[in-house]
């Protein structure tokens, strides 16, 4: 039983470094520029990684030396403060060395560029909108109350800055090639979350409150955005699609797109009869 | 002044035996019983038995995420309102109440040489409305619209909103089953910790307690600081749903419609459920962590190494588990700098839980180890907990969390770490303690067929599970449907686990039956068949008798890990062992 025991340990151990070097899935190919956090994935599985293989090829070593046999007798040896204290340390400096490079990282995702172009993605059960500023370059004020069947991103029609707004409902979503971007993230019903797998980025869309991330899409190309929040039923099937594309043909897209005066022709004309 | 040398040393307190309550019927003996012993039992059988039922759950769900639309009853909703009846069966209902009312009930008096609990009244109360919450929350499989399926975090707004499976009364049950929970363990918690502090036996000092009652005492006190924060997270969304008040729900328009909702914070209650939450995770891991202790140890046949700081390390990971909820709301949308501070508060929480981990090791370092059923499965414990916990680095790590969370990796690291884990300490905590409740052995091949296929089977479902959520696979997706990122390959994957987790699923019927069958078959075991040395070995009687033991208390002049001790010549001390040990002397 000793020696099948230990074999198991160590073939877990064989057996998972060969799936995870074999293994046909692993992160999607990237398209933003958050290749720091691949690079901080990697790190981590180095130094866990050898975490894991020394415990266990060392508990294995353990279990077959120091297997029952006649006449065997344990060492009696309550402690050891060097060795416990030593080991503390080496964790510790393993954990600044995950740590610190994270941190770092993290600190880069919340910082904004100044120069990131503002763009708003609203969920609801279940698909995804999308607004981007018009000519101005601002957003207009919005807010659950005003959402209607003319207006179903709820923009305040009195809100000039909200006029020219791009309103994208039921389509996909453009972005400039090479463009840091600011992604304004809104819910007028439950907790969504805008996920596209290969941005690496994402973030809760959460009711009442209006949250953000910020990328650089670095690949053009046509990608797939999910839910990552669970949503109700429909859950899986709240998807849209995002178009990395270069300056040029974003530009032509966008001008196609309608403004928020021309989609919602009532509310708009409404607010400017008061 | 004083003069402190002349003062005669101050013999301690000695307070009378307090009679226990002694049943005078059938059902007082068996029923509504005050004795732990039986409580413990009444616990574990009603946990297992709900257990159960979360497991073939889970059973249904692999069905559907391996083979979709191939079973007409599973439909979206009934899919969601399995994960969610699983998902908080298994944590809540099984994990917690047979930690704490299982092994706590049975173990405190026993191993700290009591005659049962403090307030053995208080205790059959508890568990009579642990058994109420089981009750009501099978009952929502049965009302109209059947369970919740809003998730085992029960996120408000979508909990409680029209469209959510159960929105009906599975919701509002599911709700009043926690609340029940949450009184009945407090009445047991109570009971546990003041046991602990004052029921202990003389010479049982707090440093000398089995590393058992170390971790369940302690997530006893942390259960009791960290439920009430459900509790009223629970209370608040039962007002939002029925009275209509607006604790965590903000303007809403559903299906076109104005709700009649405004002002409230969905994250507000994320922060109550998670302030829960986190520190939950480690009520379920600290008693593991103590039992696997103590298996670990009997079964080498060498003390626990380091028992101080195995201690200590108890104590920090506790303290710290209560200020790192943040770690499980990175993307919530909550203020991104809090991440800093969370990151760090998780990451540092590894230090002592490494220590833990090489502690356990190192305990076999030089031991004599029996590869007996309770040694195989705490020894499971072990890889299956390091592979956890490191996946815990990744999550904890804020950066590293942005793309994996609410992936199936999650998925994976939680059913690792507190899932597989724990389940392996429980069957090696049942299979250890069996003989003395029951006066019989389980039957060692049944129960080494039991530990194999548990063992790497569980490891087959979900270390091949972390890769799914690499790649970008989000978890409570009934279906993946067509999804550009993932190759056909991944649905080979998901095969693979179900068949796996089938596989894993039925043979604990072998166990189920092994339970049954040595109660009448198994081999007598005697008072002490694993020759250890913690007190609940040491009774009289074996299965031990009502006030547990004879006319007088056993009295401890030892730590609870003197084996092959010097001067216990190859063998062991028990911890009532006098010093110059005359009985062992005269054995050699």
């Amino acid at each position: 039983m000793a020696i099948a025991v230990a074999l198991a340990l160590v073939l877990i151990v064989i057996g998972s470094v060969a799936f995870h070097l074999l293994s046909p899935w692993w992160l999607t190919p990237i398209a933003s520029n958050w290749r720091y956090i691949d690079d901080t994935i990697v790190l981590t599985f180095w130094i866990t990684g050898a975490g894991f293989i020394i415990v266990i090829l060392f508990m294995a070593f353990c279990l077959f030396r120091f297997r029952h046999k006649e006449g065997r007798q344990a060492a009696y040896e309550p402690e050891n403060r060097g060795v416990e204290i030593w080991l503390a340390m080496v964790t510790a400096m393993g954990v600044v060395a995950l740590l610190a490079p994270g941190l770092l990282v993290w600190s880069q995702f919340i910082t904004v560029p100044k120069d990131a172009a503002e763009v708003e993605v609203v969920g609801q059960q279940w698909q995804w909108s999308f607004r981007l500023p018009g000519r101005d370059g601002k957003l207009g004020v919005s807010d659950t109350k005003f959402v209607d069947s003319d207006n179903p991103l709820g923009l305040n029609p009195d809100d000039p800055n909200g006029r020219d707004d791009v309103v994208i409902v039921g389509a996909d979503l453009h972005l400039p090639l090479g463009k840091p971007v600011k992604v304004l993230l809104r819910s007028i019903d439950v907790v969504h979350d805008f996920y596209v797998p290969e941005f690496r980025a994402k973030m809760d869309s959460v009711p009442g409150l209006v949250s953000y991330f910020w990328f650089i899409p670095t690949r053009a190309g046509t990608f797939e955005s999910l839910c990552a929040a669970f949503c109700g039923v429909g859950h899986p099937q709240m998807r849209a699609n995002v178009v990395v594309e270069s300056e040029d043909g974003f530009q032509e897209w966008l001008r196609k797109q309608h403004t928020f005066a021309q989609s919602s022709p009532q509310t708009t004309k409404a607010a400017a009869r008061r | 002044m004083v003069d402190l040398g002349s003062v005669e040393a101050i013999p301690p307190a000695e307070t009378a035996d307090v009679e226990l309550y002694h049943p005078k019927s059938w059902l007082t003996k068996y029923v509504f019983c005050q004795d732990a012993k039986v409580i413990a039992i009444q616990y574990s059988v009603t946990a297992l038995a709900i257990g159960f039922v979360a497991l073939v759950l889970s059973w249904l769900m692999r069905l559907q995420l391996a083979f979709p639309g191939s079973f007409a009853f599973i439909t979206p909703s009934s899919y969601y309102q399995f994960i969610t009846m699983h998902g908080m069966i298994m944590v809540i209902y099984l994990l917690t109440a047979l930690f704490l009312g299982g092994f706590g009930n049975y173990l405190i008096p026993l191993m700290l040489g009591a005659r049962d609990m403090v307030f053995p009244y208080v205790n059959m109360l508890s568990y009579w409305i642990y058994l109420l919450a089981v009750l009501v929350l099978i009952a929502t499989f049965f009302t109209p619209g059947g369970p919740t399926g809003a998730g085992w975090t029960l996120y408000p707004p979508q909990a409680i909103l029209e469209g959510t499976p159960g929105q009906d009364w599975g919701i509002i049950l599911m709700l009043i089953s926690l609340i029940l929970f949450i009184i009945g363990f407090t009445m047991g918690g109570l009971n546990y910790v003041v046991t602990v502090l004052q029921g202990r036996t003389r010479g049982m000092t707090l440093m000398r307690m089995p590393l058992t009652i170390w971790g369940i005492f302690t997530a006893a006190i942390m259960a009791l600081l960290a439920f009430p924060a459900l509790l009223v997270g629970a209370i608040m969304m039962l007002f939002d749903r029925l009275l209509g008040t607006s604790f965590f729900m903000p303007a809403i328009v559903q299906a076109g419609e104005h709700l009649k909702y405004g002002g409230g914070s969905p994250i507000l209650f994320q922060h109550l459920f998670w302030f829960f939450g986190h520190p939950e995770v480690y009520i379920v891991a600290l008693p593991a962590f103590g039992i696997v202790s103590d298996l670990i140890s009997t079964h080498a046949r060498k003390n626990i190494f380091g028992y101080r700081m195995m201690v200590w390390a108890i104590l920090a990971i506790a303290i710290l588990s209560f200020v790192v909820w943040g770690h499980h709301m990175y993307i919530s949308g909550m203020n991104p700098p809090f991440g800093f501070f969370f990151a760090t508060s998780t990451l540092i929480i590894a230090v002592p839980t490494a220590i833990k981990v090489y502690n356990w090791v190192l305990t076999l370092w030089r031991g004599d180890i029996h590869f007996t059923v309770p040694m195989l499965f705490a020894l499971g414990f072990i890889v299956t907990f390091v592979n956890g916990g490191i996946t815990g680095l990744f999550l904890g790590n804020v950066i590293v969390d942005v793309p994996l969370s609410a992936t199936m990796f999650v998925v994976a690291h939680f059913h690792m770490v507190m899932g597989v884990a724990p389940i392996l300490v429980v069957f090696g905590a049942i299979y250890h303690w069996y003989p003395k409740i029951t006066g019989r052995m389980m039957n060692e091949t049944l129960g080494r067929i039991h530990f194999w296929i548990t063992f790497l089977g569980a490891y087959a479902i979900f270390f091949p599970m972390h890769y799914l959520g690499f790649m970008g696979a989000p978890r409570r997706y009934y279906e993946m449907g067509e999804t550009a990122f993932m190759p056909a390959s991944a649905m080979t994957l998901n095969i693979f686990i179900t068949i796996a987790a089938l596989i894993v699923g039925a043979v604990q019927l072998a166990f189920a039956f092994n339970l049954i069958w040595s109660l009448f078959k198994g081999r007598e075991a005697g008072g002490n068949p694993w020759r250890a040395t913690t007190l609940e070995w040491q009774t009289p009687q074996t299965p031990p008798g009502h006030g547990n033991w004879g006319k007088e208390l056993p009295v401890v002049y030892r730590w609870a890990y003197d084996y092959s001790a010097p001067g216990a010549d190859g063998g062991f001390l028990p911890q009532n062992q006098p010093p110059a040990a005359p009985a062992s002397r005269a054995a050699a």
